[in-house]
């Protein structure tokens, strides 16, 4: 597989929100661009949570394009020309970091649900060990959506000091109990196959692919709009002229959701989704920062957050509504901290930060801009 | 909707020396290095100015998406939000200045606004429009009509000024509210500035009134 790989937690073992430790574990991340000399041009893109770090790369098992081509490359709005660009897979992943499917070295055999649960917090950890491990002091910027949005966030509250900007998007400063139950539904889809094997489906030579399919149909329709769905398919029949009075995939709906499910599963790993979706439910930064209060995360030493933030959101995105984002931006607010908020209007749900959104597009260029302009950034000269 | 009219709108994005006659007042009113929050802010042309030519910390709040987007994507730190909903949780002092340029008229609650303006800023600068001004005192006196001038371009039923004051009734809310007037510049029609806020002819001649208020 393309990318970088490197064993971290060696000197000493990374202690987990859990209280668990993790030692000597992978992390694969990829690159673009160059670092400039001073180590000031680092932008850590947070992947969601069925993302990799194969942001610009190919995918080494669907063949498809990078999944944030449209808004990361040479002379695009996070220009690799000019911004040395780092993306890492997430622990407890399954596209070259250590997580369930891995080894356990203490046992010889895959972790499966001995893994230790993790938490956004942890993911954020291995990032940091990682940006350390790669001689950044300081990111120039943090920028991620949905649960890669959640790494941002936490990143800005765990390490102030080693953010310059933060741009969480299409996100939420906690899960909700509509997203939890959501997240629900699919872990038990993928738990109710009896292939999943009490988690250790891999010792025993068998694949929840059922049960992870029914999961992700179900997480599918929560990243797209209503009026999207209707769009794209309205009540059109699949490949046939009146309905089957069965329960073949009549409508075209149902038929792009099967396929949908059908090939997530060849490059997703089933104990993975549990546990990822595990560490977004439990993520809640008013409690663990906040006392309780979102605004206290964002102040230390009495002192509001130096970080500056761009958030945005989209309005037809239901599953991180606006009012997620707009809660972020009173907290942000009550500390006085530099903050800009846009919510694009597009009819494309949650999935429009992946999309073609050349407003959303033009927001973060500009933003990005302005940073660069404060942090004294020139253009990195190519020969 | 501006609460100005299309023209005026089209004036406040005119950028350098080119930004509107009150902005280019309210900007003289800033001390260099400050920090501001300009309320309104639409595409930004006043926070632009004040961060190249004053070097101030200016934030934003716009209600417009469009005045939005052309703001961040200029780099300038605003967000969308309502003035009457989205100003109170800024901490006590936040900012030096707190800037709303012609849009008291167009809250629902304007005593309010000044009021948190005040608190979160350790000066308000306001910009009003004159309902006392000649002209307008003139056409509804001889058309006994709404009035509708060049400034404040629209008809009774789709305006967005649902609050017009004059001067005086401007300076009579601030003594209420034990708000100092600190500065005070009354502009003509011509756009020059004239007259002295306390006095009749100010609310005759004068189309608007720029107020700097502190908190006493």
């Amino acid at each position: 597989m393309p990318g970088h790989r490197v064993t971290l937690g060696v000197e000493r073992p990374m202690r987990l929100d859990s209280g668990a430790e993790l030692g000597h574990f992978e992390v694969a991340y990829q690159t673009y661009g160059a670092l400039n000399a001073d180590r000031s041009n680092a932008i850590l893109i947070c992947h969601a949570l069925t993302g990799d770090h194969y942001v610009l790369d190919r995918h080494p098992v669907t063949g498809k394009p990078g999944w944030w081509e449209m808004l990361v490359g040479p002379g695009k709005p996070v220009d690799t020309d000019r911004y040395f660009v780092i993306c890492s897979n997430v622990i407890g992943g399954c596209m070259g970091s250590t997580g369930p499917k891995e080894t356990d070295p203490a046992t010889g055999k895959p972790y499966g649900l001995g893994f230790p649960v993790i938490t956004i917090g942890d993911m954020v950890r291995a990032q940091k060990l990682l940006v350390e491990h790669l001689g950044i002091q300081q990111l120039f910027c943090v920028i991620g959506g949905s649960m890669g949005g959640m790494q941002v966030l936490q990143w800005a509250v765990a390490y102030p000091e080693s953010v310059f900007a933060a741009v969480p998007i299409a996100t939420a400063a906690r899960h909700s109990a509509q997203n939890i139950a959501f997240h629900e539904v699919g872990r038990q889809a993928i738990m109710a196959d009896p292939d999943w094997a009490g988690g250790n489906y891999l010792l025993e030579g068998t694949r929840p692919h059922r049960g992870l399919a029914v999961a992700r149909m179900a997480a599918h329709i929560t990243y797209l709009s209503e009026p999207a769905l209707h769009r794209k398919f309205g009540r059109n029949l699949q490949n046939r002229q009146t309905v089957t009075y069965g329960f073949d995939a009549d409508f075209q709906v149902e038929s792009y959701l099967r396929h949908q499910g059908i090939t997530f599963v060849e490059r997703f790993d089933a104990n993975s989704y549990l546990y990822i979706t595990r560490a977004m439910d439990y993520f809640d930064l008013a409690a663990d920062y906040g006392g309780g209060t979102l605004s206290n995360a964002f102040r230390k030493d009495g002192k509001g957050t130096p970080v500056r933030f761009c958030l945005a959101s989209f309005s037809s995105d239901w599953l991180f509504p606006t009012s997620e984002s707009r809660a972020i931006v009173h907290a942000l607010n009550a500390v006085a901290a530099n903050v800009s908020f846009v919510e694009i209007r597009t009819d494309k749900g949650h999935d429009s930060f992946l999309l073609d959104e050349p407003e959303f597009h033009q927001v973060i260029r500009g933003f990005l801009e302005g940073c660069a302009e404060h942090r004294g950034l020139t253009r990195v000269s190519w020969p | 909707m501006s609460p100005l009219d299309g023209n005026q709108a089209a004036d406040r994005s005119a950028s350098g020396n080119g930004i509107r006659t009150d902005l280019k007042l309210i900007a003289e009113m800033v001390e260099p290095g400050s920090r501001v929050l300009d309320v309104g802010c639409g595409d930004g042309a006043l926070l632009a100015f004040l961060s190249r030519r004053k070097g101030v910390d200016g934030r934003g709040i716009e209600l417009s998406m469009d005045g939005v987007h052309q703001c961040v994507a200029q780099g300038l730190p605003v967000i969308q939000g309502d003035a009457e909903t989205d100003l109170k949780d800024y901490p006590p002092g936040a900012f030096d200045y707190v800037i709303l340029s012609q849009t008291l008229q167009a809250m629902r609650e304007p005593r309010t606004v000044l009021e948190t303006m005040t608190r979160i800023g350790r000066r308000a600068i306001v910009s009003v429009p004159n309902f006392g001004y000649w002209r307008i005192r003139a056409q509804l006196l001889l058309t006994g009509r709404m009035p509708v001038t060049e400034k404040l371009g629209y008809q009774w039923w789709e305006t967005p000024n649902i609050h017009f004051c004059t001067i005086k009734d401007f300076v009579a809310l601030a003594g209420e509210m034990g708000l100092r007037i600190e500065r005070c510049l009354i502009v003509n029609g011509a756009g020059r500035v004239t007259g002295h806020a306390h006095s009749g002819l100010a609310n005759l001649l004068g189309e608007q009134g720029v107020f700097m208020l502190r908190r006493d």
